[in-house]
């Protein structure tokens, strides 16, 4: 489902005398269906990077970046935004929402995109949400307020929403307390019965034990720097 | 036509696009395409040519070189060869401009019924009883209470303007809007709801729609796909995210490190 190869990335800095820093090459790695593979790695090695390159919004240098049949290092725009609408699911470490939009209608929003009428994305919605601990009454109000934890449940809501056949997961357990970390592992284990492949970070290491297939390691993946 | 081939045809094609003001440049060689559903944002700092380029692709100014091709009803048609009258008919029946000022886009002097019905009677609606009804309800959908449909704009707020402008622009079920800095000048709980309503109607109505600004916070929740501007020239674009989470060019890097985080 997802099939990474070849890839490097580089950054370059114009304002900083146009400095080139080569963070990455000749990353590979593949995740079949029902598949979870966790990205492992010092904090600096590129964990984040290689996922945002597969979610389309870091530009690979080089190397092909399969996401169901899509190239998402050669892709159009447009075929991206398609992606990511129906195939390719992303929970980030940060929930980023238009103020004042209520919880319950930010959660929906990957169904509403879809067409599904809007009574049948508020109940998946509010299901999500109930099981996730999330209280009722703070369903019909803005997330931008909540804590930190329930701003990542949100997040996962949000994520899980939808059956996407491939899924990012960037720390989804950081933050939350033991019950919704078990809430949390039971949807990505249940994600994972349904058929998808997921790519995530976990340095919760009973997490990762309990979900993960495999790690890669991305210091693997560390140009060799050259003098 | 079949809905395959609606899908593949962009509903904007813009080709080349130049406008000088004598020998300065407004906006130099712009080309893109803007397809149905999707939302595209011109970012750049004041003078950088963004709103030249919305005025050509509007019609409002008449580019010296270049082609605007619009997907009309009957088939994709040069906007810039059309004859006044027809460009005239397309901007009342598939487009529509939001001003930055709501000023610009209403008629001060007249209701905020009238305002959204003389729209409706623009492309032909003639029942008295059928205008009021979508007036009330489009009132509605931009968050302005029914008893508020006789008073003039004058007595509104500048946020509920903005809505009032939007509504007159919307009823007539566009297919293509052109956004002027709509946010610019609200404060910003009150640009956060209108942000919110024009995602909703951009969903609804599967608009599309080509919203200049300086906000980059605004694009980023608003835009699927981004351009930026500087000097007349686009000089990167791409999907928002991609464009703001890792900018290529040295002037993007710079407007993007610019920003002061909240």
């Amino acid at each position: 489902m997802i099939r990474i190869s070849g890839v490097s990335k580089n950054f370059t800095l114009h304002n900083q005398g146009g400095a080139v820093i080569p963070v990455m090459a000749g990353a590979a790695l593949s995740v079949a269906p029902g598949e979870c593979v966790g990205l492992v790695g010092a904090s600096g090695a590129g964990k984040s990077t290689l996922m945002r390159m597969v979610w389309g919004n870091y530009l690979a240098a080089s190397g092909s970046i399969m996401v169901g049949g899509l190239d998402v290092a050669q892709a159009e725009p447009r075929q991206i935004i398609a992606l990511r609408r129906s195939t390719l699911g992303y929970v980030s470490q940060f929930l980023r929402v238009v103020p004042r939009v209520p919880t319950l209608d930010v959660v929906a929003e990957p169904l509403l995109q879809l067409g599904v009428p809007q009574d049948q994305a508020r109940d998946r919605a509010a299901a999500l949400l109930a099981r996730l601990n999330i209280p009722q009454r703070l369903w019909s109000l803005s997330p931008t307020t909540f804590s930190g934890g329930e701003q990542q449940r949100v997040n996962i809501a949000r994520g899980f929403a939808h059956g996407y056949p491939a899924l990012l997961l960037d720390e989804p357990t950081a933050s939350l307390d033991a019950a919704n970390r078990e809430v949390v592992l039971s949807l990505i284990l249940e994600a994972k019965a349904r058929g998808a492949a997921i790519l995530g970070i976990f340095h919760d290491e009973g997490a990762r034990a309990r979900v993960c297939d495999r790690l890669v390691d991305v210091t693997g993946f560390t140009p060799k720097v050259a003098a | 036509m079949s809905r395959m081939e609606t899908l593949t045809t962009p509903l904007l094609q813009v080709e080349h696009l130049t406008k000088r003001y004598g020998t300065r440049i407004g906006c130099a060689d712009v080309s893109f395409d803007l397809w149905p559903g999707e939302v595209l944002g011109i970012v750049g700092e004041s003078g950088s040519g963004k709103s030249t380029l919305l005025s050509c692709l509007a019609g409002h100014l008449t580019p010296d070189a270049g082609r605007v091709i619009f997907d009309t009803r009957d088939g994709p048609r040069d906007v810039l060869a059309m004859g006044e009258p027809e460009r005239r008919r397309l901007s009342r029946s598939d487009w529509a401009f939001v001003h930055q000022n709501p000023r610009d886009g209403l008629r001060m002097g007249v209701t905020a019924g009238g305002n959204v019905g003389e729209r409706l009677m623009a492309v032909g609606a003639r029942h008295y009883g059928d205008i009021r009804a979508k007036a009330t309800d489009w009132l509605g959908r931009v968050e302005i209470a029914a008893e508020r449909i006789d008073d003039r704009p004058s007595a509104f707020s500048g946020g509920m303007q903005q809505r009032l402008q939007i509504a007159r622009n919307l009823v007539t079920g566009p297919r293509l809007v052109f956004m002027d800095e709509p946010t610019g000048g609200l404060d910003v709980s009150v640009q956060a709801r209108l942000l919110d309503l024009l995602r909703g109607l951009v969903r609804e109505m599967g608009l599309s729609a080509i919203i200049v600004t300086h906000d980059l916070a605004v694009v980023r929740l608003l835009a699927d796909r981004l351009m930026v501007m500087k000097g007349g020239h686009v000089v990167e674009s791409g999907l928002t995210d991609q464009v703001l989470d890792d900018p290529q060019h040295a002037y993007t890097q710079l407007l993007v490190s610019s920003v002061l985080q909240v």
